[in-house]
């Protein structure tokens, strides 16, 4: 099992990022109104072009694999379509018709067109005008009552599934009438006119929906939720209720991003700083194990709390043992002044990480909230057998996913175990 | 009874670890506008419901999450009239500075000593377990601070009023 490859691309969080075809180029956003293109040369990544047109955060960037075009959105209403010429690469602007932060956009799998999520509760789905020689967009706009947090495409290229601040995932058509050719019905719907809603469904304790992800052969539905929670929804046929609705509460901190590795394993990360391999079938899911593999003990709790040291004390009798010793006795019923503030744990004691002897950093390769997780590599069978994360830290990270299916999970990663 | 203090610590801990897991949100309202919505309060579904971790009556702490920014309130401890000024000119001499604390906000919410409003560019730009880290030293250090002040308010009054009243003590 090889180890991930980390790489610090940037102080501030990492609030776009999408990889080049080939994987040579990744475009990331340091948290600003410009997105950095980095060239890979051979163990660090070289910054090679600057995209800016925004004049605010850049909050979400795709990169088509087959047209080699890469479109940013931005909080500051825009986004653009950049393609490379000879003279670098040349911004085009989308007509959005939004009027507040566009959030997250996606290519979609054909790359003719592209859905941009948006703060205005509307999606709009950009295509390009040949006439006028621009992008323009097809806008959704009901149900939607909240700001759009996350979008996917189907693999067919018509359905599109949206999660909402409010709580909703919403499954529409994407279609667009004189640009493809006309649907075939789907396991989610058989009339499929532009902005169809096909299917409805609810975090089940609330909580706004931070990622939406097709399963690669799109019969199911996976989204992450605030309320912790990992659900994976089974369609069963047009205007049917879905074949199985299943939950996957976690006692950890909510999720912000999944991607599916194959048809039975899906990679989540979030809050807990580590990308987390689910898998299952439609008749249930469970948690396999972390991608993060600390060099510690496997008994890790899913986020490991610091301790933070305390200063001797404080004011004139400050350095009197006996005082001091009186006044813990008295203030927090502990016997000795030299123990450190409470959640005490190891997490100080040794880390697998690169900064040893600083005090207090996660045990983890994130050090903050990853906010993204895509494949970045898929095998001979279709499966994606590497991913990569992103997150608030600025560092990406290449991970080998320990392979799913029936081979992985815990047993899989046991018997690589060395004792 | 002083054994409360640390699962009531451990409570907040646990709270606003839950309750830091925060992002980059724009408004929904206002144009190009990005505010903590938890102060301006107008989009429901981005605000969580607050919760109240309470020691005793005097002692709470107020914790409100929302999608991009939380508001945490802490009521100190004050038993006396002492320690009722002393929190007073403790809590108003740091809020008066709150620029320089980062995190600290300028005014409390009714009824509690001090206030912290931490939102997503914090919890970008600082690691999170050492914000979480800090709001509980926080509350270790402001108990024993204000004991401390009212000790040496004490030694320094009967200090004061022994120098003075030795000058008209008569000599025996």
């Amino acid at each position: 099992m090889s180890a991930p490859e980390v790489f610090q691309l940037s102080l501030g969080p990492l609030t776009g990022i999408a990889f080049s075809p080939d994987r040579s180029q990744v475009c990331v956003c340091p948290n600003s109104n410009e997105a950095q293109i980095y060239t890979r040369n051979g163990d660090s990544w070289d910054l090679t072009d600057t995209l800016a047109e925004h004049d605010k955060l850049i909050t979400a960037i795709a990169w088509g694999p087959n047209t080699n075009r890469i479109v940013t959105c931005s909080q500051d209403r825009n986004a653009y379509v950049w393609t490379q010429t000879e003279q670098g690469w040349k911004p085009a602007l989308v007509i959005l018709k939004i009027n507040r932060a566009a959030t997250s956009v996606k290519w979609s799998p054909a790359e003719n067109k592209f859905a941009v999520g948006s703060g205005s509760r509307v999606i709009a789905i950009c295509h390009f005008d040949e006439e006028n020689n621009w992008w323009t967009a097809k806008q959704i706009k009901k149900p939607l009552r909240s700001t759009v947090l996350s979008l996917d495409w189907h693999p067919n290229n018509y359905l599109l599934a949206a999660g909402t601040a409010d709580g909703k995932v919403y499954v529409y058509s994407g279609y667009i009438k004189g640009l493809e050719s006309k649907p075939e019905a789907t396991i989610w719907g058989d009339r499929l006119p532009t902005g169809q809603l096909l299917a409805e469904f609810r975090s089940p304790n609330g909580g706004w929906i931070h990622d939406v992800a097709f399963s690669p052969s799109g019969d199911a539905l996976a989204f992450v939720a605030h309320d912790s929670s990992v659900n994976i929804i089974y369609a069963s046929g047009p205007n049917e209720p879905p074949a199985a609705h299943i939950v996957v509460k976690l006692p950890a901190l909510p999720f912000t991003s999944l991607t599916w590795t194959s048809e039975s394993s899906i990679v989540a990360a979030g809050h807990d700083c580590q990308p987390i391999l689910f898998s299952g079938s439609s008749s249930g899911w469970s948690l396999s194990n972390s991608l993060d593999d600390p060099s510690s003990s496997g008994s890790k709790p899913l986020t490991p709390s610091a301790t933070g040291v305390r200063s001797g004390g404080v004011g004139r009798l400050g350095n009197n043992e006996a005082f001091n010793m009186f006044k813990a006795a008295d203030s927090k019923g502990q016997r000795s002044v030299s123990q450190p503030g409470a959640g005490g744990s190891s997490s100080t004691a040794s880390t697998g990480l690169t900064q040893v002897g600083q005090d207090g950093l996660l045990l983890t390769v994130h050090q903050n909230t990853i906010t993204h997780v895509e494949a970045y590599e898929w095998n001979q069978n279709g499966d994606v057998s590497k991913i990569f994360t992103a997150g608030r830290d600025g560092r990406l990270v290449i991970w080998p996913v320990t392979s799913g299916g029936s081979k992985g999970g815990l047993a899989g990663r046991m018997a690589g175990l060395q004792v | 009874m002083s054994n409360t203090l640390r699962p009531y610590l451990n409570a907040v801990r646990a709270t606003l670890t839950a309750a830091l897991t925060l992002e980059n949100f724009s408004s929904q309202m206002v144009e190009r506008h990005n505010k903590p919505e938890i102060e301006v309060g107008n989009s429901p579904e981005v605000l969580l419901k607050p919760l109240i971790v309470s020691r005793n009556e005097s002692e709470k702490v107020l914790i409100e999450p929302s999608v991009n920014s939380i508001r945490l309130s802490i009521k100190i401890k004050q038993a006396d009239e002492i320690e009722k000024i002393l929190c007073h000119k403790f809590t108003r001499f740091m809020m008066m500075r709150a620029e320089g604390f980062v995190i600290l906000r300028r005014k409390p919410l009714p009824g509690y000593d001090i206030s912290f409003l931490i939102t997503n560019f914090h919890s970008e730009s600082m690691l999170k377990h050492k914000l979480v880290d800090f709001i509980i030293q926080f509350m270790e250090d402001v108990d024993k601070e204000i004991s401390e002040m009212k000790l040496s308010l004490n030694a320094r009054a009967r200090i004061v009023a022994e120098s003075y009243l030795s000058t008209v003590s008569c000599p025996i």
